[in-house]
């Protein structure tokens, strides 16, 4: 069976980002900043709120002008830019268009009009993620779980290589979450993707390397490594053992 | 009771009109009571109707002109930076102006016909309708901007699919207030200068101590003013299905 999830080509390049200083306002947030986010791996950005992290994922996106000494280097000689896909905290979904209008955005914005096929499938994505009945409702009349579900139906159908995620499931209850975190990690698989995030359950379930941003301007400590098969149990220890690790160096760093 | 309500709003209106009447006991040529005026609106309705049709298009043209007019002011306004540096002053200097001091101009320009008094009502209209619609294009949520430029839209599919859809709400705000002050503007023109049309009618009428007539015409012009304001509401509606309404009432 083919997975319809699945990238259609693979995605062997990784990314190097590296920011020398990156200043915002004339606010330095970032120094000597280096990130590598290999091919096909979770590279997950840890830190508590207003650190810079979704700064330095809009730069990766090119939604921010490079302001400052920021380059971002793919291995395979090509430009990033047109190789993302974009998940916001908010699911951004339009409210005056149907979930399936939805879903298909990109290919509307870029063509005018979905193809019949984008449509079929949007259909088919729709329905691996239980909303097969909610194509043509709005998007006021479904819950955040759902909405949810759909802009990662939305983000799949862009079908980049690469996918950008700003935390994306923080607004969810701890239940709805973890259910989107599994769904995410099964759909987003054989794409390399980059989560902000402050969760650092959610950071050791779903990342290959996790790095955590500490300071002002911000830096990276040394990223820590996880094994193992995506999404990671619950009850796996490492999973336990890391949360704690990382909420003690987090709560360290950031002020009473 | 949703129709009712109305209905009994109007009655308990002209019962306090009735009411006037019977104690300040004034003459029919000075305050005519309501029935007098029921009666003058049925005998002469003959009169009263054909200048209710020109006046109600000149509102209609008016509304239409102003609409078109103001959407594409915003347009440009929101998409060309050195349009906005230029237009803006003229569209403030145009809203310190006071549009009835404009009228005898207008009029003088552009004749006593239909002509000057849609130019009237376009120019009434003309600041709610583009400041509102210029507010929500530049209204936008960043995030539906930051989305569709990782989509790469083009500049294009942006405007249609964002931004205009996103500035509708605050566009139907200004277009309701545009439904209501339209007739205001066409029977200025009428005052002014013109041989047809229900200011028109009501001037004569008044000159001539008819007040019946007059009263008998302010209610057909309220009538189409009313109208005029509930199709648009309407139709604003229909377009903003989207939209939920939420009543503070209901907090």
């Amino acid at each position: 069976m083919v997975d319809i999830a699945a990238p259609s080509a693979t995605t062997s390049f990784s990314i190097t980002i590296d920011a020398a200083r990156v200043a915002f306002d004339g606010v330095s947030l970032f120094e000597d900043l280096h990130v590598t986010l290999p091919a096909q791996r979770w590279t997950c950005l840890l830190g508590a709120s207003g650190v810079g992290k979704s700064t330095l994922l809009r730069l990766v996106a090119g939604l921010l002008p490079p302001e400052s000494d920021v380059t971002l280097a793919c291995d395979d000689g090509q430009p990033l830019a047109g190789r993302c896909a974009y998940m916001a905290q908010q699911d951004l979904l339009l409210p005056w268009s149907s979930v399936l209008d939805n879903v298909t955005l990109g290919e509307r914005l870029r063509m005018g009009r979905a193809r019949p096929e984008t449509r079929e499938r949007a259909l088919t994505l729709l329905a691996r993620v239980g909303l097969a009945d909610s194509a043509q409702a709005l998007p006021s009349t479904l819950s955040g779980g759902m909405r949810q579900r759909a802009a990662l139906v939305r983000t799949l159908m862009e079908d980049r290589p690469v996918v950008l995620m700003d935390e994306p499931f923080s607004a969810l209850d701890a239940i709805t979450r973890v259910r989107l975190q599994e769904l995410a990690a099964d759909l987003l698989r054989g794409r390399t993707v980059l989560l902000v995030t402050h969760d650092p359950l959610e950071a050791l379930r779903l990342g290959d390397h996790i790095h955590v941003l500490l300071g002002r301007p911000a830096r990276l400590a040394a990223p820590m490594t996880m094994d193992g098969a995506t999404p990671r149990s619950l009850h796996d220890p490492a999973v336990l053992n890391g949360q704690a690790d990382l909420l003690e160096r987090l709560a360290g760093s950031a002020a009473p | 009771m949703k129709i009712l309500r109305p209905i009994l709003v109007l009655i308990g209106l002209i019962a306090i009109w009735q009411i006037v009447v019977w104690a300040t006991d004034a003459p029919f040529f000075i305050l005519p009571a309501p029935l007098r005026v029921a009666q003058t609106l049925v005998e002469r309705f003959d009169i009263i109707w054909p200048h209710a049709q020109i006046t109600a298009l000149e509102i209609v043209l008016g509304i239409a002109c102003g609409t078109l007019v103001g959407t594409l002011s915003a347009l440009v306004m929101a998409y060309f930076a050195p349009a906005r540096r230029w237009l803006l002053p003229v569209f403030v200097i145009s809203q310190a102006i006071p549009v009835f001091a404009l009228a005898p101009l207008l009029v003088l320009w552009l004749g006593y016909g239909l002509v000057s008094k849609v130019a009237m009502a376009t120019l009434i209209i003309y600041f709610p309708v583009t400041s509102s619609f210029f507010d929500g294009l530049r209204r936008t949520d960043m995030g539906y901007l930051d989305l569709a430029r990782t989509m790469n839209a083009s500049r294009w599919t942006m405007l249609t699919r964002i931004r205009i859809p996103a500035a509708l709400p605050a566009f139907a705000s200004g277009l309701r207030v545009a439904a209501a002050v339209a007739p205001i503007g066409a029977i200025i023109g009428e005052w002014v200068g013109s041989s047809a049309g229900l200011g028109y009618l009501m001037l004569h009428a008044n000159g001539r101590m008819q007040i019946d007539l007059l009263f008998a015409a302010l209610a057909v012009l309220a009538a189409l003013a009313i109208a005029l304001y509930f199709a648009v509401d309407i139709i604003l509606k229909r377009i903003l299905y989207w939209m939920p309404d939420t009543n503070p009432s209901s907090d």
